[in-house]
């Protein structure tokens, strides 16, 4: 893998640190006018998802990490691991097992394209797309007329998560929800 | 489709306000009786300062092929003409440094430089916070910060005569990096940057004075007044909301001193692998002519406009920024 200098370094720049994979999520140049410049970096682990932040004298130089983000469809489980399918029409078929999948085993929906992160070729994370549309298994049943008012309630989704919704949603409805913040969009 | 990103960095909007803004500081000297001057952006010497890195070109010349320097700042071109007898002069000059590009710097960017025959440190402190409120009028009062105060303050040491060992472990601890060979100054200005920068100028404008004499660049060095012995670099710099904005100077007019900085820098540099940069001979002949003393401050113009105008980085208000990718 290629080595990145400081001044290369820009966010979703994937590199190595400490024996992890990380992604740069910022990078700020930082130079006392006439005094040695550093970068003060903000580093994802990819492994276990932590931010480091991190300086480094400019100059300096990370090894990149040979990291892979790929589109995969979500197939099945068999209980053990999640089967995703690449959907750049060769078919191929990646296990992910349970700790590389994370937080996302709730916003599963088999045909719905996630991205897969590899690295040297293992999954080591799944990120959902930032909206998805997930149907309604279970909720308090609705409150007629109550579409403006505010207040929430508890509905679990066909995936497993539960997002607060409106009084008004029914079972059974199908919603848009904001997989980043975990919030309900609207009805789909 | 093309992918190309053309478009400025800056909206029209924004660089009608700047234009605005330059307008101002123009009036600004002109009410002042100080001279607009423009030099050349490519001169026969560098910066030597170890942590400025000069552009360089060749270019052909009634001289032949030479090495020419694009400007850090335009101050040995203005100095020369202080030397030859301009008076106050100010200038707006394109300014270049190798490799410092981010939300607060620029390859190339605008440089307000003005210098003041006659006048002390204090009377260049006053104009230039006069300068900052015709763009900031909302700014807050001026603190005057001692260099030695602010470590106290945030870090519990004395900067002066903490050892090396303790600051060196203060500074890897602070930016969670290894600083055991670092020099002096580098653990200083990363505490600077790190620590005390960022908590400068809030409500209020941050001039900084005494600095350690190491930093004294092209400025005198006079005794500290806390402590007889030591000394400090007659030197400013002034901060508004964690921006460093301005570098001002009691102005080194001693020209074997300035060579032998000049001199003292580059094998700083060869230390730190770093190649040697060209001395301004035709500097250090007009120091050797005679300089009236006096003060100069260079300021960051696209910091100033930036603040002005409420923006997140200088890019904002440049027509076409250095690219970031």
């Amino acid at each position: 893998m290629a080595n990145y200098s400081t001044n290369e370094f820009k966010a979703g720049l994937k590199v190595m640190l400490d024996g992890d994979p990380c992604n740069i999520v910022e990078n700020e140049f930082v130079k006392p006018g006439k005094g040695q410049a550093f970068n003060r970096v903000k580093l994802r682990n990819l492994n276990t998802g932590r931010v480091w932040e991190r300086t480094f004298k400019s100059g300096e130089s990370l090894e990149g990490a040979d990291v892979l983000d790929l589109e995969m469809e979500y197939l099945y489980t068999d209980g053990d691991m999640w089967y995703f399918m690449r959907t750049d029409g060769s078919f191929e078929q990646y296990p992910v097992a349970k700790k590389a999948l994370g937080d996302t085993e709730k916003w599963l929906k088999e045909q719905v394209a996630y991205t897969v992160t590899l690295w040297n070729d293992n999954v080591i994370s799944v990120t959902p797309p930032n909206f998805i549309e997930l149907e309604v298994t279970e909720t308090d049943p609705g409150l007629k007329g109550d579409t403006a008012q505010g207040g929430s309630k508890p509905a679990t989704l066909s995936s497993g998560a539960v997002v607060k919704v409106p009084l008004f949603i029914n079972q059974g409805e199908v919603l848009k929800v904001d997989t980043r913040s975990g919030e309900y969009v609207s009805r789909a | 489709m093309n992918a190309i990103d053309w478009q400025p960095t800056a909206t029209i909007e924004t660089l009608r306000q700047r234009a605005r803004c330059l307008a101002e500081i123009r009036r600004f000297f002109a009410e002042r009786g100080v001279l607009e001057v423009e030099t050349p952006i490519l001169g026969h010497g560098g910066s030597t300062d170890l942590h400025l890195d000069s552009l360089s070109l060749t270019a052909t010349t009634p001289a032949g092929r030479e090495r020419l320097w694009l400007q850090t700042s335009p101050e040995f071109h203005m100095k020369r003409l202080l030397a030859a007898g301009s008076g106050p002069i100010f200038q707006l000059a394109c300014s270049f440094r190798d490799g410092e590009v981010g939300r607060r710097h620029n390859l190339e960017f605008t440089m307000l430089e003005w210098y003041r025959p006659g006048f002390s440190l204090a009377n260049l402190i006053d104009e230039t916070e006069a300068l900052i409120r015709l763009l900031l009028p909302d700014v807050g009062s001026r603190r005057l910060r001692r260099y030695r105060e602010l470590f106290r303050d945030h870090l519990k040491i004395d900067p002066f005569t903490v050892s090396l060992d303790d600051l060196r472990h203060l500074a890897s601890t602070h930016g969670s990096l290894d600083m055991a060979h670092s020099s002096r100054d580098d653990c200083l200005d990363l505490l600077m940057s790190l620590v005390i920068e960022p908590t400068l100028g809030f409500e209020c404008i941050d001039v900084v004075i005494d600095y350690p004499a190491s930093q004294a660049a092209l400025a005198r060095r006079r005794c500290d007044p806390e402590d007889g012995g030591a000394e400090v670099a007659a030197r400013f710099e002034v901060y508004v909301q964690g921006l460093e904005l301005a570098n001002g100077y009691d102005e080194l007019t001693d020209a074997n001193e300035q060579a032998a900085r000049f001199a003292a820098d580059n094998i700083e540099r060869e230390k730190n692998g770093k190649s040697p940069v060209d001395i301004d001979a035709r500097l250090v002949a007009a120091l050797h002519a005679g300089m009236p003393a006096g003060s100069g401050v260079a300021l960051g113009v696209d910091r100033l406009i930036q603040l002005a105008l409420g923006k997140q980085c200088v890019a904002e208000v440049m027509a076409f920024a250095t690219p970031v990718s």
